[in-house]
């Protein structure tokens, strides 16, 4: 009998239980007390800090270590979740490495920064562990508003309505709250139910209602949530997916990444997973990694991630990049799908080497072939259009703090235009959009 | 290879590392141990009379810590020896007789009666010890009773038990002092008129070591309540060189051996004291903390930066230093300096800019690109910048060259030597000459 690590085609179990546990245990594990004090005594505390700048959220970042370094977690804990209420999640999806951490001067001075990131899980975790929530909801104003998209940037924005005394009611399309904190990150970063635990958490400040399973355009329009509410917040991401455009792009096996890694997060027994031996990863953004590092977790043999430009392009750090190294996916750059080989079921998928060149890639006249019984296709999500907003670049128009060209309507998150695709922007966009709308509700 | 040999009042030791009379040195086991690991000399933990004393059967030491641990100020509640007198003399003879080559000195703490000074003087003397230090410095249970600091805050009882000892004795008399007083030059010149032949100090400085915010009760804490204990470690040794530099540079006093203590840790330490004036040192919290092995780099640093600087004896450093501590009204008002920031070393923190705004003269210029420069017209080179920079070497003070103007005043810098003694401001000026 074939050792299961060794059968052909997509199937579960390639690795024991425990195998599978050890591949998916937290990532960056929390500090201890004196693990903590110490790395909060290596900030400096800097004038007008440039970590501050550099996060999306502007989270007071010197004066928060500045509290842990005083015994004060949960006080540090306050000064984050003024910012960013998701200060949890984000301090364990955040690529610190390109925001406060690449900011800290002691990344300039030594090449190690600050790990700001795990200090700021540090406090979060301390206030989140005896289930204390910071704030208390303003008096009642009697205006109601609607947030579509429980995701980051819906929870960051109802939370600050609710906190401002408004009432607020958060559809969202699938079963569950969180959006990508729920949905869409690698297991492995954030472990134990911490994404529904921190939406619970977050709802404690009262005055929001959650409605699951009302998708936009389905069970919901935004003409009646006009209609109903003192306004609407769109916070609905990017629901479509982009296609390979190539032969054999329909073949069994071969799949947008977003969907094995939703899949991946909502099952209840990992060992029941179905990988393939030989898996291959087209993109080179973050969801990239997290389908090649996860599909390598759960135990295929060959995982592959390829991108169509050179390393230095990828939007996924060099961190990201080194985790999925180290973890064993192989990174081939400067090459592009050309057809997927399949008899039914993909077997293969083959690639053209590229350059970059000032007219876009050029095809160098040379192909290889990578075995592949599963395609995992991550080359960048899009917009489900909304029927009534002005788009730009593919995303809704924004102005300000999240104005659309609808009159009463915000929007922020991925769905909106301008700002990368992070978590932490997504909340900063929330918590702006609320602000705004807050004081365009209270006027007169 | 320096010559680290040092010849104390007559008190021989092959270097001036000496333990000083502490838990270290209570009993025979311990200070075999410590000559073993290189140690000049052993000051034994103060003897007393029997019923020996007890401690208290919770925590003595109480502490302070950096970030990670690292133990900055250590403070104890334990008295002196509690062990029976007859056991220490016999224990200090039998380690005297096989390290003949290291300073024995024996503490000693008696009630202040002649008789009882006079009673213990020649038991000690019958060890084959090198000397004796009277502990009139210990703060805390001791000077309770009459004894330890509550001596040596009184100038005339160290003359006069000091004058008892002398008269008693062949060996030394070192007179250990406390620092909690106001003036150490007074327990000093008192040392002295008694016939001392040395001092030694600081003793611990009173003090408690923090409050437990739960049951607010100091710490340490015995049973919910706390007493003040004697403060040391790294964090006494400027309060310590201070003290041993008004000693050392008191005309009354000046020449009278110092053997100095407070907060030594490195040879660094044991350098500056020696320095200003101390002609041996002693160390207690280092061989605590890290037990003592310390010793041996104590020994390699200073024979190396002896060697470095071509000193090849300790008196070609003991009491360098001296002649350059002066009163404030000394020091030349015509020595201008400005901070300068190395802008290749600089990684833009920012903090000299803080503390120049918040604190000082408002000399740094915040500039884009987190730019920070010295404007030389408002700073008064009170090297705040420096002492906040978390970058070693990354902001100096450079002086004026005489015959520059100070940007700050318009003046131009001049070369002549001029104090507060002859400054216009000073009503009490004298014209110079």
């Amino acid at each position: 009998m074939t050792h299961p690590s060794l059968t052909p085609g997509i199937v579960p179990g390639r690795l024991s239980a425990e195998e599978i546990a050890a591949n998916f245990a937290d990532l960056h594990p929390p500090l201890s007390d004196h693990e903590a004090h110490v790395e909060a005594d290596r900030c400096y505390f800097c004038h007008d800090a440039p970590c501050v700048t550099a996060c999306p959220t502007s989270i007071d970042i010197p004066m928060f270590i500045r509290q842990i370094a005083a015994d004060n977690a949960k006080g540090a804990a306050r000064t984050i979740f003024e910012q960013n209420i998701l200060g949890g999640m984000c301090a364990r999806v955040c690529p610190t490495e390109q925001l406060c951490e690449e900011a800290c001067v002691r990344q300039t001075a030594e090449g190690d920064p600050v790990k700001i990131g795990r200090l700021q899980r540090y406090a979060t975790d301390a206030m989140m562990a005896v289930n204390a929530h910071p704030f208390e909801r303003a008096a009642p104003t009697g205006k109601r508003v609607a947030v579509v998209g429980a995701g980051p940037a819906g929870l960051a924005c109802a939370h600050r309505l609710a906190m401002k005394g408004h009432e607020v009611v958060v559809f969202d399309a699938r079963p569950k709250p969180g959006g990508l904190n729920e949905y869409g990150i690698a297991a492995y970063k954030t472990v134990d139910g911490f994404a529904q635990a921190e939406v619970d958490w977050l709802l404690r400040i009262g005055g929001i209602e959650i409605r699951t399973g009302q998708r936009l355009g389905a069970e919901i329009s935004l003409e009646a949530l006009r209609a109903e509410y003192d306004a609407v917040f769109l916070g609905i991401g990017l629901g479509g997916v982009n296609a390979l455009r190539v032969e054999g792009e329909d073949a069994e096996g071969v799949r947008p990444a977003v969907e094995f890694i939703a899949d991946l997060r909502q099952a209840q027994d990992l060992s029941k997973l179905p990988i393939g031996r030989d898996v291959v990863v087209i993109g080179g953004g973050m969801t990239a990694i997290d389908a090649a590092v996860q599909a390598k977790a759960l135990g295929a043999e060959n995982v592959t991630l390829v991108y169509r430009r050179g390393r230095e392009r990828m939007s996924a750090s060099r961190y990201e990049q080194d985790l999925a190294a180290s973890r064993g996916v192989v990174l081939k750059f400067n090459a592009r799908p050309v057809r997927i080989l399949a008899n039914g079921a993909a077997r293969a998928v083959e690639f053209e080497y590229v350059a970059e060149g000032p007219d876009g890639l050029r095809p160098l006249g040379e192909t290889f072939t990578l075995r592949a019984d599963q395609v995992f296709k991550a080359i960048g999500q899009t917009l489900v259009p909304v029927e009534g907003l002005a788009l730009e670049g593919g995303k809704i128009a924004v102005t300000g703090a999240g104005r659309t060209s609808l009159d009463g309507v915000w929007a922020g998150g991925d769905c909106a235009a301008g700002g990368d695709d992070l978590t932490v922007t997504a909340v900063a966009e929330g918590r702006d959009a609320a602000e705004d709308i807050h004081a365009k509700l209270m006027e007169g | 290879m320096a010559d680290l040999r040092t010849d104390f009042v007559g008190i021989k030791s092959p270097n001036p590392f000496w333990l000083a009379s502490a838990p270290p040195t209570d009993k025979e086991y311990n200070v075999r141990r410590a000559f073993e690991a290189g140690w000049g000399g052993v000051v034994w933990k103060t003897l007393g009379l029997d019923p020996h004393v007890v401690n208290v059967n919770g925590p003595r030491y109480g502490a302070i810590w950096g970030p990670d641990r690292r133990l900055i100020g250590l403070n104890n509640i334990e008295l002196i020896t509690d062990r029976p007198l007859e056991v220490n003399l016999r224990e200090i003879k039998a380690v005297k007789r096989d390290y003949p080559d290291r300073a024995m000195i024996v503490s000693l703490m008696v009630p202040c009666e002649e008789e009882c000074w006079k009673g213990i003087l020649p038991l000690v003397e019958e060890t084959g010890a090198d000397g004796i230090e009277l502990n009139f410095g210990c703060p805390h249970g001791m000077s309770e009773r009459g004894m330890g600091s509550a001596v040596g805050q009184v100038p005339e009882y160290i003359e006069m038990v000091t004058r008892w000892c002398k008269q008693a004795t062949r060996m030394p008399v070192i007179v250990k002092l406390t620092p909690n007083i106001t003036d150490i030059r007074r327990p000093a010149r008192a040392a002295k008129a008694g016939g001392a032949d040395a001092v030694s100090l600081i003793n611990t400085i009173n003090s408690i070591m923090g409050v437990n915010l739960d049951d607010f009760s100091p710490e340490p804490s015995i049973d919910g309540k706390g007493s003040h204990g004697g403060y040391c470690g790294p964090a006494v040794k400027p309060i310590a060189l201070n003290m041993v530099s008004e000693i050392a540079r008191d005309p009354e006093t000046a020449g009278l051996p110092i053997s100095g203590i407070g907060g030594i840790t490195t040879w660094r330490d044991a350098a500056e004291f020696m320095a200003l004036g101390a002609g041996s040192v002693q160390v207690c919290t280092a061989a605590m903390t890290y037990g003592f092995r310390v010793v041996q780099e104590m020994i390699s640093g200073l024979s190396g930066w002896m060697d470095e600087k071509g000193h090849r004896t300790l008196s070609d450093i003991v009491g360098r230093a001296v002649p350059n501590v002066t009163d404030w009204n000394q020091l030349n008002l015509n020595y201008v300096a400005k901070a300068k920031i190395n802008q290749d070393l600089c990684i833009k923190c920012g903090r000299c800019y803080a503390a120049c705004e918040d604190t000082s003269h408002q000399a740094i210029a915040m500039k884009d690109g987190r730019v920070f420069e010295v404007i030389d017209e408002e700073c008064v080179a009170c090297n705040l910048c420096v002492n906040v920079c978390p970058v070693e070497g990354c902001i100096d003070m450079v002086p004026l060259a005489p015959g520059e103007v100070d940007p700050r005043t318009g003046k131009v810098v001049s070369g002549e030597y001029a104090n507060w003694t002859t400054h216009p401001n000073n009503p009490a000026a004298k014209a110079a000459e």
